[in-house]
């Protein structure tokens, strides 16, 4: 019987070799996941997912900066220039088009009802993380603020590469890709809201 | 590797010892007889120097570990502990965070002479590999290193430069994230920062064991390019070479400590000194003073991706630098062209690092904003403009001027070149 297998071209042998080879490949790759996995936030970070924010002492033309997973959000009380300026805006103008709305599908247009949630478009709420890399960009700054008397008000300035966000936080110049993105955040009562 | 000595043990125990582990043979024969071509000049005691700075980045970063806590509500304070409480932590900290600095001047040096000298030429383009891959290694552990501190400059730079990796298409949140160990830079982030600088050295000096390895196979380059042809081309490493690279390196140090001693905040960020904020990005953020280069080619593409591609792209190119070399002769001595060429491309990468370290719109080397309309000579035009000629003296420059110059008469051999220069000062 041995005679017979020798003279096939794969043998046994060869068979044994590929599998344990196999086998000790998959092992590897398996007991690597546990230390790659490691590096991923731990559930205690993802639990940390949820603020409550009372919006009536933010007054109209103001904006505040608070902390949600260790990154800035922006809550501005927008004034009506500001609102118009967003409105006016074509969307073929935007170098993004998208709305990044965490509250609304994905395919939405960026049009200034999309940047909000709940049609209260006096309060505009989005991360205040430039979508280039990262750093927090300033407010009441840039060449696409609203001008009243001369003074600019909305519209945000990322100071490390020069990205210019209008006043409804979309990307209008500058080496950013993408619009401000909105996070997950709900009207809990007419003023109070609820991000994560 | 221990062709080059006839090491004999001559004592009962050198012998006992060399029949079970022939180390001393390797000293020997590697470390003292090596044959070294008899014309380097102190450009070759870089090498020498960047071995001392390893040493003495390691031997201080392992006393701060003792005093450093890698925790963001610590850090900062632990390092102004250091700073003011350790006995002698001041000093030690000063060696360590300018010893970066002269790490990297060293090492700007050894790389542009071995652009200069062609020592990246034919039979050692895997010796220039490995020091390609040990430059990599040095940036990515400085950067970790200025972390630590948890200062402004340490928070921005390490969220900017992890975000290099965000551009990478559909994965590139992800592998942030991953980085991070959260949703943001954080504790896990400094964390993980600090363990893997302080196993970087190690990895590092593995590669730099690599490098002189790869070395000793062909031997050193040497200032004519000619290849050693005889014995009498050569010189024993010891004491010839042992003596000249301590030399070069006690003046290295003179260099270094004085850094240390009369000007040791000069080369970092004032901002530092502010500890981290989360919500708040300085006005002006820049890297370390050897990052400029790259930092201002990544802001000269007007693109994420492709300022990103561009930043990697120009480290990278160094790797296939042996092969868009085509000429036949090594040292730029006898390549006129080449030797033109090599200064622009000095001065053009000093240019880099200068476009790197203003606002991008303002004038260049002023502190003046550039009307935003009409065509002005701003820090980003000027990065621009330097990063062209920067790819495009690897890409063109390069294979084009090595292949139609026309090389100067190169000497027959090393002595034949010692003994002519010698023959000058003579007469």
């Amino acid at each position: 019987m041995s005679t017979t297998i020798e003279h096939t071209d794969v043998t046994r042998r060869d068979f044994i070799y590929i599998a344990t080879g196999v086998v000790g490949a998959a092992g590897t790759a398996l007991a690597l996941w546990p230390f790659i996995n490691q590096m991923n936030p731990d559930a205690s970070v993802l639990a940390l997912a949820s603020v409550e924010l009372d919006l009536a002492p933010i007054a109209e033309g103001q904006g505040i900066t608070i902390k949600w997973r260790g990154n800035p959000v922006f809550v501005r009380h927008r004034t009506q220039a500001e609102i118009d300026a967003a409105k006016a805006v074509k969307l073929e103008e935007l170098i993004d088009p998208l709305a990044r709305n965490a509250n609304v599908p994905d395919t939405d247009q960026a049009t200034d009802e999309n940047r909000v949630v709940g049609g209260k478009e006096k309060y505009l709420v989005m991360m205040g993380v430039c979508t280039h890399l990262g750093c927090v960009p300033i407010g009441n700054d840039g060449d696409y603020a609203a001008l009243v008397d001369n003074v600019k008000t909305g519209g945000w300035f990322c100071p490390c590469h020069g990205s210019h966000y209008d006043t409804a936080g979309r990307i209008r110049k500058g080496p950013a890709p993408e619009n401000l993105p909105v996070p997950v955040y709900s009207y809990i009562s007419d003023t109070k809201i609820k991000i994560g | 590797m221990s062709g080059h000595s006839n090491y004999q043990p001559t004592t009962r125990f050198g012998k006992w010892l060399h029949e079970r582990l022939p180390i001393m043979e390797l000293v020997q024969a590697q470390g003292m007889d090596f044959p070294t071509p008899r014309n380097l000049n102190y450009w070759w005691t870089f090498g020498g120097i960047l071995a001392t700075m390893l040493v003495v980045q390691i031997l201080t970063g392992v006393v701060l570990a003792m005093h450093y806590t890698p925790h963001i509500d610590m850090a900062f304070n632990s390092v102004e502990h250091i700073m003011r409480d350790v006995n002698y932590g001041w000093l030690i900290r000063y060696m360590h965070a300018n010893g970066a600095s002269m790490f990297f001047i060293a090492v700007y040096i050894h790389i542009f002479r071995g652009m200069y000298y062609g020592s990246y030429k034919a039979p050692r383009e895997v010796l220039w590999m490995i020091g390609v891959v040990i430059y990599l290694i040095m940036m990515a552990t400085a950067f970790m290193g200025y972390v630590l501190p948890w200062g402004q400059m340490s928070f921005w730079g390490a969220k900017v430069i992890t975000n290099l990796f965000s551009a990478i298409p559909f994965v590139g949140d992800y592998i942030t994230t991953w980085l991070w160990g959260g949703f943001s830079i954080d504790n896990p982030t400094l964390n993980r920062f600090f363990s893997l600088h302080y196993l970087m050295p190690f990895v590092l000096a593995a590669a730099v064991g690599l490098h002189i390895w790869a070395l000793h196979v062909p031997g050193n380059n040497n200032p004519t390019g000619i290849s050693v042809k005889s014995a009498q081309d050569t010189l024993p490493f010891h004491p010839y070479y042992t003596m000249k690279d301590l030399f070069a390196i006690v003046a290295f140090l003179v260099f270094y400590m004085a850094w240390v001693f009369y000007s040791p905040n000069y080369l970092g960020h004032a901002i530092n000194y502010e500890p981290a904020n989360p919500l708040v990005t300085p006005a002006h953020i820049v890297p370390e003073w050897y990052y400029l280069p790259f930092y201002a080619i990544l802001r000269a593409i007007p693109d994420k991706l492709g300022g990103v591609i561009a930043m990697f792209a120009s480290i990278l190119i160094l790797f296939f630098l042996p092969w868009l070399d085509r000429s036949p002769l090594r040292s730029f001595k006898y390549r006129p062209l080449s030797r033109f060429f090599f200064w622009v491309f000095v001065v053009v990468c000093v240019i880099l690092g200068f476009a790197g370290s203003g606002l991008p719109d303002n004038y260049f080397l002023s502190h003046h904003a550039a009307p935003a309309e009409g065509f002005h000579f701003t820090y980003k035009v000027v990065g621009q403009l330097a990063t062209f000629w920067y790819f495009f003296h690897f890409l063109v420059i390069v294979p084009l001027v090595s292949k139609i110059e026309r090389t100067e008469p190169a000497p027959a051999s090393i002595s034949e070149a010692v003994l002519a220069k010698a023959h000058d000062h003579a007469a």
